[in-house]
């Protein structure tokens, strides 16, 4: 009953978005604006009934409704509820209709807004955001349906189908497989749909857009009304990815938290790009240049979102995360192909109207800088694409498939990376239109000298690691253009109002937020790097088995193995549980307790660390294995990750700023360009 | 217009260090993809190259010291083409096909670590590495897929 509520909320949501595209074309055609608001309605349903898919779904999961082929693969009895509604995302049907869910969510929240102003936009925002939802309801409707049912065939033979196939009886398993224990984290409970979130937001700048060319509106409004948009499905992509790498680093188990795998680069690919956009909108609404550039920008990020799930989703490419092999590869491909095409052919035929209206003047001015920032995005973005691809380029080409592993991409983006951290030191220096290396010499002198010492200190402390000076260097320059930049602004507001600096620095920021925002999260940035050039420059690893009361040393840091438990959890695994007490120096520090979990219902292990974690470094010890008889010893793998907390600490900051970037203020309207033009020839005429 | 021209010659600079980049890293990086029935053909030219193979695991062959940390087991063939593998039936089918089947190529497998939690029968091992002189498999990194059990979005990592 519940599964057929929720597929036909899905198939219902399928008619109406393809009835709410061709309204709105209609509407716009006939200029008939009761066909829009038609469609607009169409929109604005969309959510509750896919809410009602997704409620069904999750109502399935959660009552053990094993006959549903999605629950018996995701779920089983011993899981805690909370996991049950998790296992939403945990599949690929799941997902896929979570997915809709969340993008109907924000098409219909868009659709919410007020659009007196910006009305001729309405239709095709529309039509944009429906055309990405029904594809998507498509997929599941025809490939991926989560509400299939176990059937069991008179002739013996069990089949998976929506309705009764002739003469058959439903079948329900006992219990279901479970989710895979490695997705039983809290980290992977909020990662998918904050990645997914960043995703589908994503669609509203598209979409917008698309309406601006569409219209032939190709000032920057769209770029104003989207801004907070893109902030947000920025800051989703974002929070999403360092949620991804602090879930690698507690339960993966290789003390990375990284690994260049092609669904990792799948989704920081539109991350990329949308960096890049962030950024180069400024340029356009500050010096109304570079409008193909950002359209071609926000086409790509769309492109990738959709590529994305498509990595992700279709088996096209072998990957660590397993991926699915499934007929939706296709379909993926021929939607990104016409998606893409077609915003491409309504760029060329705007491309006129969306001339620069002023010239770039110097090399060093803030815009140049900006677009300086942008290619090296690009850069890293080709690269990341080419890593991908490159097997199956490489095998249509020479019939002999070749990988690259993440030494190509360290090896290729490094240097980007670096440029681009220097840029985060520069750019704020310039000013915009006119900079030469005098100005910039002159604001740049103290912190650079700052710097300099900095990294004389270091130096100094023993560290000879070339590449790990020129990235400390890199850190403490930025920081310090970032914290002088502050300082400044406060110092000016201080002396013109008389506050005091602290409330200077909130009223500053408050008062600015996008730009402080955006240094926040350039501090972010910087402390994150200090986490990596610690993990990547400096990690220590070693392994042995030792004996019950042996020792085993790594740097500074002794392990003593004192006691090994294994007994049952309540949830149905089995524990082992080592007791060991960590020495630095000589003196105890503490006790860990890396553990190996086995799961009975889905047969797989799963190891977790004991990790001693400091601001200074992270001791990290994985029980890799033990005896029977767990006196005679125990098997670890110990990692010495130095800094690493820097990490998350600048992960932290940096969802910090984009929060303060992207927090709604109250809305300005900007009055239009063409509104004052229009206002001093009415003007000239009353003179 | 000597403007234009200084901005289009950083411009292609930009382009040139990132093209140059890419190949330089490819080249040095790259990693061939070869079935077990490939290296046993080509042993000899393949000797020094970064490999990336993957087959089926068979569970008898299994042998891990967990003193050294050293992990021996054999991997039995399986196709390396995804339409290959769709045609008989799925990974699950085809791994189930070679560790039943004596007649397909195997290689022996030696990886320096710690044994990955899905380290048992008929599970798929996808390594790099490098074949050693005697034709066995040193594996540098060593992943591992269940498709039976799980078949979704599953990150399974291990390295060594």
């Amino acid at each position: 009953m519940l599964a057929n509520i929720g597929f036909g909320a899905l198939l219902i949501t399928a008619i109406l978005s393809a009835y709410g595209i061709f309204a709105a074309v209609y509407g716009v055609i006939q200029k008939r604006a009761r066909w829009v608001d038609s469609a607009r309605n169409a929109m604005l349903l969309t959510f509750p009934l896919l809410t009602l898919a997704a409620v069904s779904l999750i109502i399935l999961l959660v009552d053990n409704r094993f006959e549903i082929q999605y629950v018996a693969s995701v779920t089983s009895r011993s899981m805690p509820t909370y996991l049950k509604i998790t296992a939403l995302w945990g599949g690929q049907q799941g997902s896929l209709l979570f997915w809709a869910w969340l993008m109907s969510a924000f098409t219909t929240a868009v659709t919410l807004r007020k659009w007196d102003r910006d009305r001729e936009f309405l239709p095709w925002v529309i039509v944009v955001g429906l055309i990405t939802l029904l594809f998507f309801l498509l997929l599941i409707l025809l490939y991926e349906n989560p509400f299939m049912k176990y059937w069991a065939l008179p002739g013996g033979g069990i089949v998976g189908a929506l309705f009764r196939p002739a003469g058959a009886t439903l079948f329900t398993p006992a219990d279901g497989s479970g989710l895979n224990p490695l997705l039983r984290h809290p980290g992977m409970i909020i990662h998918p749909p904050l990645l997914y979130l960043g995703f589908v937001a994503f669609v509203i700048p598209f979409s917008f857009a698309i309406a601006a060319l569409i219209t032939g509106r190709t000032d920057d409004r769209w770029i104003r009304l989207t801004r907070r948009w893109t902030l947000w499905a920025w800051l989703f992509l974002s929070l999403g990815l360092i949620l991804g790498g602090r879930w690698a680093y507690d339960v993966l188990g290789w003390g990375g938290y990284w690994g260049w795998d092609p669904v990792e680069i799948a989704a920081f690919m539109p991350w990329l790009t949308g960096t890049a956009f962030l950024h180069s909108v400024m340029i356009q609404e500050k010096r109304g240049m570079l409008k193909h550039w950002n359209m071609v920008l926000i086409i790509l990020t769309y492109a990738l979102v959709i590529f994305g799930t498509f990595l992700t989703r279709s088996g096209v490419l072998s990957s660590v995360h397993a991926f699915a092999q499934s007929a939706i590869g296709p379909a993926f491909f021929g939607f990104i192909a016409l998606t893409f095409i077609a915003s491409l052919v309504l760029l060329a035929w705007r491309w006129s109207s969306l001339k620069a209206e002023t010239q770039m003047t110097s090399m060093f001015s803030r815009e140049a800088l900006f677009l300086l920032n942008n290619l090296l995005f690009i850069g890293i973005l080709i690269v990341c694409f080419w890593g991908v691809i490159f097997p199956l380029i490489s095998e249509l080409a020479t019939g002999q498939k070749v990988t690259v592993g993440p030494p190509f991409y360290e090896r290729a983006t490094a240097p980007l990376f670096s440029g681009l951290l220097l840029l985060m030191g520069i750019a704020p220096l310039a000013a915009w239109r006119h900079s030469t290396v005098k100005t910039l010499g002159r604001a740049a002198w103290k912190p650079l000298v700052l710097s300099v010492l900095v990294v004389a200190g270091i130096f100094a402390l023993g560290v000879r690691h070339w590449a790990a000076l020129v990235g400390f260097w890199l850190v403490a320059f930025v920081t310090g253009v970032t914290l002088y930049e502050f300082y400044r602004g406060a110092m000016a507001r201080h002396r013109k109002s008389g506050e005091n600096l602290a409330l200077a620095v909130v009223r500053l920021a408050g008062r600015n937020r996008r730009r402080y925002g955006g240094y926040i999260i350039h501090l972010g940035v910087v402390l994150m790097a200090i986490g990596i050039i610690g993990i990547e420059m400096f990690q220590q690893e070693t392994q042995g088995t030792i004996p019950q009361g042996g020792e085993l040393a790594l740097g500074e840091y002794t392990i003593r193995y004192d006691r090994l438990d294994i007994f049952d959890a309540v949830d149905n695994r089995n524990v082992a549980r080592a007791t060991l007490s960590v020495f630095k120096n000589g003196e105890y520090v503490t006790e860990l307790h890396p553990r190996r979990d086995f799961f009975y219902d889905s047969q797989q292990p799963m190891t977790i660390p004991g990790i001693r974690s400091t601001m200074e470094d992270d001791f990290y010890v994985l029980l890799v294995d033990w005896l029977p008889v767990s006196t005679a010893g125990a098997t670890f793998k110990v990692y010495h990750n130095p800094l690493v907390n820097w990490l998350w600490l600048g992960g932290f900051v940096f969802i910090l700023g984009t929060f303060l970037a992207a927090w709604p203020e109250k809305e300005t309207e900007p009055v239009l360009r063409t509104v004052p033009a229009q206002a001093r020839r009415l003007q000239a005429y009353g003179d | 217009m000597f403007n234009r021209s200084k901005f289009f010659i950083g411009g292609l600079l930009i382009v040139a260090a990132v093209v140059y980049l890419i190949i330089s890293s490819t080249q040095a990086s790259a990693q061939y993809f070869l079935t077990v029935e490939e290296v046993n053909q080509r042993a000899d030219e393949v000797l020094d190259r970064e490999l990336r193979i993957s087959g089926a695991v068979l569970g008898d062959t299994i042998d891990y010291d967990a003193q050294t940390l050293t992990l021996r087991f054999t991997i039995a063939h399986v196709p390396g083409d995804n339409k290959e593998i769709e045609a008989r039936g799925g990974l699950a089918a085809v791994l189930n096909q070679a560790v039943n089947d004596p007649t397909l190529p195997r290689l022996q497998v030696v990886y320096n670590g710690v044994k990955p939690d899905l380290m048992r029968h008929e599970a798929q091992a996808i390594m790099t590495g490098k074949i050693g002189e005697d034709g066995v498999f040193y594996a540098e990194e060593l992943l591992l897929k269940c498709p039976t059990k799980y078949e979704e979005a599953v990150p399974q990592q291990s390295e060594g």
